[in-house]
């Protein structure tokens, strides 16, 4: 490895930074409570896998903590400046995004039309998952703490709880496929580093803008 | 404007989180009634579906499967029996048979777990506790009853006025068949008028005590008095009795 300046590193690979060490770890660490919710659950509610294992109390000690914790990293994540600048990213779209998921679902995503750092869909994804995070979270509470609402409330927070555990289900299923259809997306995500050539494929926009801020800084050394 | 939207871009994903959000919470405000309404489409799927998926979809009228031991604990009807001892005049072990032979109820109440779900008009039948604690004559300092179970580690509890009441059973039938395995078989508890929690499955043992001994759940803070009316911070009206 020859060493780095800022957004992009020169040697034989020709890189971009993608995702800061921050990014990162709030990714690990994200990933490894929601997987651990995911599976608890399976066993909590599946009648096959709770039969299997039974043990009740201690898997909803698990799956209430690993839930509870779940906004955490996320939040910790929020006092570094590249994760604060990739959560605008995610939040805004701009022209590029109107009708990019159609597009996308219709002809595929790579003739959906160009991307900046984060295609509509993987906005979209966040801001459902993290809008589904708090429901999960909310409900999980109400169950969890039954004294503070009454039954028919317990009864419909219990029904949302199952429903959008079906959704997050689909949803991350769906996140996990696209990861492992694109090896150069994942070593993004484990280095924090991408292919250029990857990068003008899959995101050109923001690979323009890179190349843009690096012309307009004068007398860095190369 | 930056062309990933940048500042000027529209604030999608934030109006993406309130909107799931806001769903959510009149999910919860409506959830009840949505479920109940859709209770009957659910259980119509789920009885033309053979490969039996649709029934784990949330909502369908069906029960959860809670099981705190680390195994499903077994008897068969012929080695099952259950023991009535404690502050009684006459302690005594019953077997299935003996259980089927005693004079028989049937109680149609609405099963509801603590955390929410339900399960309406569910039939339990077998043998009102009143009529096993009358026989065994429970003696002047007996003031309350402990359960327990032969997964080895589920315990319940119930006073003695609640024990006599007509809607609190040891079943051994459910919706005109035995209790299953999975449902607690061969024979579980059933107090119709609280939360599922005290309906413990797998039920071995009958002890009277001088005073209530908080059963499993309710070491882990679950109400003792669980009425599905008042217990763990329900205000509106009950559904049953009390």
């Amino acid at each position: 490895m020859s060493e780095s300046t800022g957004d992009t590193r020169n040697t034989q690979l020709d890189e971009l930074r993608r995702f800061t060490t921050a990014e990162r770890w709030v990714h690990r660490t994200t990933s490894a409570l929601m997987l651990t919710a995911i599976v608890t659950a399976l066993l909590l509610y599946v009648p096959g896998f709770a039969e299997l294992v039974g043990r009740r109390r201690l898997l909803v000690v698990v799956h209430e903590w690993s839930g509870i914790l779940l906004p955490l990293p996320l939040a910790v994540g929020l006092f570094f400046k590249g994760m604060r600048a990739d959560m605008r990213s995610l939040n805004r779209f701009g022209p590029q995004d109107r009708g990019w998921v159609w597009r996308a679902m219709r002809h595929g995503t790579g003739l959906a039309g160009p991307a900046g750092k984060f295609n509509a869909g993987q906005k979209l994804y966040a801001a459902v998952i993290a809008g589904l995070v708090v429901v999960m979270l909310g409900t999980g509470l109400m169950m969890w703490f039954t004294e503070l609402s009454p039954l028919n409330l317990r009864t419909g927070a219990s029904y949302v709880h199952d429903w959008l555990a079906l959704a997050i289900g689909v949803l991350v299923l769906g996140h996990i496929r696209m990861a492992l259809k694109d090896p150069e997306a994942r070593h993004g995500m484990r280095t924090g580093w991408v292919a250029r050539r990857w990068a003008r494929r899959e995101h050109p926009l923001w690979e323009q803008e890179l190349k843009q801020e690096k012309n307009s800084e004068p007398g860095r050394p190369s | 404007m930056d062309k990933d939207g940048g500042p000027a871009g529209k604030p999608v994903g934030r109006r993406v989180v309130l909107g799931v959000t806001a769903l959510g919470a009149l999910g919860v405000a409506f959830g009840a009634r949505i479920e109940s309404g859709l209770n009957g489409v659910m259980s119509a799927i789920s009885s033309h579906d053979p490969t039996g998926l649709t029934g784990l979809l949330p909502g369908g009228g069906g029960f959860q499967f809670y099981n705190v031991a680390s195994s499903v604990p077994y008897r068969s009807a012929q080695d099952y029996t259950l023991t009535v001892d404690g502050l009684v005049d006459r302690p005594s072990t019953y077997t299935l048979a003996d259980l089927m032979a005693l004079p028989q109820t049937t109680l149609v109440r609405d099963v509801q777990c603590v955390t929410g779900w339900r399960v309406p008009d569910t039939e339990f039948g077998g043998v009102l506790l009143s009529e096993l604690l009358r026989r065994a004559g429970v003696k002047p300092e007996g003031k309350a009853l402990r359960f327990t179970c032969f997964d080895g580690v589920y315990s319940e509890s119930l006073t003695l006025a609640e024990a006599m009441r007509p809607d609190v059973m040891v079943a051994h039938q459910m919706d005109k068949a035995p209790v299953t395995r999975d449902h607690g078989g061969p024979v579980r508890l059933y107090v119709a008028p609280m939360y599922f929690y005290k309906s413990a499955k797998w039920l071995s043992g009958i002890t009277v005590t001088d005073r209530v001994i908080p059963g499993y759940w309710e070491n882990y803070g679950y109400d003792v008095e669980a009425w599905v009316g008042r217990s763990n911070g329900r205000t509106d009206a009950p559904i049953d009795g009390e």
